[in-house]
């Protein structure tokens, strides 16, 4: 067999090739946002289990501006991480028939998102409640 | 080694009566067996509306430049041997019309992530021997005599499998996937789309074997849901969906082992 003389191009920088890995990436480093909001949870947690005081200085602290700041974009951040793994779902899942015909794949990211905006909305509808 | 020069058009070209035709710039990343590293070489070209990528090419190579190589057959996207980087997108190059790159210039590559054989060629070997690996034929469940008839299958069946049947083999899923151009040991979306196709067949009985392929180091957990094979299918069959129902599969079959009665 002859030998094959090809050429295999490099990888490097990839994902800055299409925008479409742009935006793959970017869902993906959302996920990096959700580690640190999970932290922050578990860290008021920790304030919580060490007594009253420690816990007001840690609601203090979410109050401070930059706490602020840091929330509004965690906000942007957890909205899209929502949306664009809402919009990778229909293909991770078997196909959903419903009265003999295919569920299409926008039904499925439609009713996602709704669940969460309807799940968000309760959720703040609670707080609101207690607080 | 080809230079990067642009060359006049050569006549040939059906312009409308009485108006020059229109000319665009076809920018081709060309490579030479042991000529050194890819370069790209232009012409600009007469064109119609009606013109494909493919038949821009097929210009140069009767009018301009005989040596320039790319793989063609059907013109009609069914053949999947056209399949190249359109602009820097894995596109079949007989059903890209160059009306939608106007201005231009276009830019064409061979299909990334394979090693390139010349110019728009590929070297597709490792794709071909993926596809054997999968056995991509129906194993019957039980051996049937011709005098026992034809197999049916219910319409319900044929739809649990027939989008995935549709795949013509063009490897653009392989130029979209990231994940294939990081480690080509990726069975990759092609290949485990139509795994899925013959695993889902009703008449089928070899699926055990094949989901030790889909298990493996180089099975469906290399995939990252990209999605981007899904995008650039020309035939809608969903590859990602195909490896992502896979991981379900395989997290099922492995949670089995502990039921009683199972191996």
């Amino acid at each position: 067999m002859a030998i094959r003389r090809t050429y295999l191009r490099p990888m490097d920088g990839w994902w800055r090739r299409d925008p479409f890995f742009l935006r793959y990436m970017a869902r993906e480093a959302t996920s990096v946002f959700v580690v640190a909001y999970a932290l922050i949870l578990l860290w008021g947690l920790v304030r919580l289990a060490e007594g009253e005081a420690r816990f007001d200085a840690w609601l203090a602290w979410l109050a401070s501006p930059l706490s602020v700041a840091f929330h509004v974009l965690l906000l942007a951040v957890f909205a899209y991480h929502t949306w664009s793994w809402f919009a990778i779902m229909p293909k991770t899942m078997p196909p959903v028939v419903v009265g003999g015909r295919r569920l299409p794949a926008r039904a499925i990211t439609a009713a996602g998102v709704a669940v969460a905006v309807a799940a968000s909305a309760a959720l703040f509808a609670l707080a609101t409640v207690l607080a | 080694m080809p230079d990067t020069s642009t060359h006049g058009a050569a006549s040939g070209a059906s312009p409308a009566p009485g108006a020059a035709p229109e000319r665009i710039e076809i920018q081709v990343l060309r490579y030479a067996p042991g000529g050194g590293a890819p370069a790209t070489q232009s012409w600009t070209i007469p064109w119609t509306r009606d013109m494909s990528v493919l038949q821009a090419l097929q210009y140069i190579k009767d009018h301009l430049d005989g040596s320039l190589t790319f793989r063609w057959s059907c013109r009609m996207a069914i053949c999947g041997s056209c399949g190249m980087m359109v602009n820097g997108v894995p596109r079949l190059g007989c059903e890209t019309f160059l009306r939608d790159l106007a201005p231009g210039p276009v830019r064409l590559e061979a299909l990334a992530h394979f090693p390139i054989e010349r110019d728009l060629v590929v070297d597709a070997e490792d794709f071909i021997g993926k596809l054997a690996k999968i056995k991509p034929y129906i194993v019957p469940k039980e051996p049937r005599g011709l005098d026992e008839g034809t197999y049916f299958q219910t319409p319900e069946e044929l739809a649990r499998y027939e989008s995935f049947s549709h795949c013509i083999n063009c490897m653009l899923c392989y130029a979209a996937c990231p994940q294939y151009g990081l480690d080509p040991k990726f069975l990759g979306p092609g290949a485990t789309a139509l795994l899925h196709r013959y695993n889902c067949d009703s008449r089928d009985g070899a699926r055990e074997e094949r989901m030790d392929l889909v298990h493996s180091e180089e099975g469906v957990w290399s995939c990252t849901a990209v999605g981007y094979c899904s995008e650039v299918c020309p035939k809608a069959v969903d590859p990602a969906s195909a490896v992502n129902q896979n991981k379900t599969a395989s997290a099922l079959d492995w949670f089995a082992r502990f039921l009683p009665g199972r191996k």
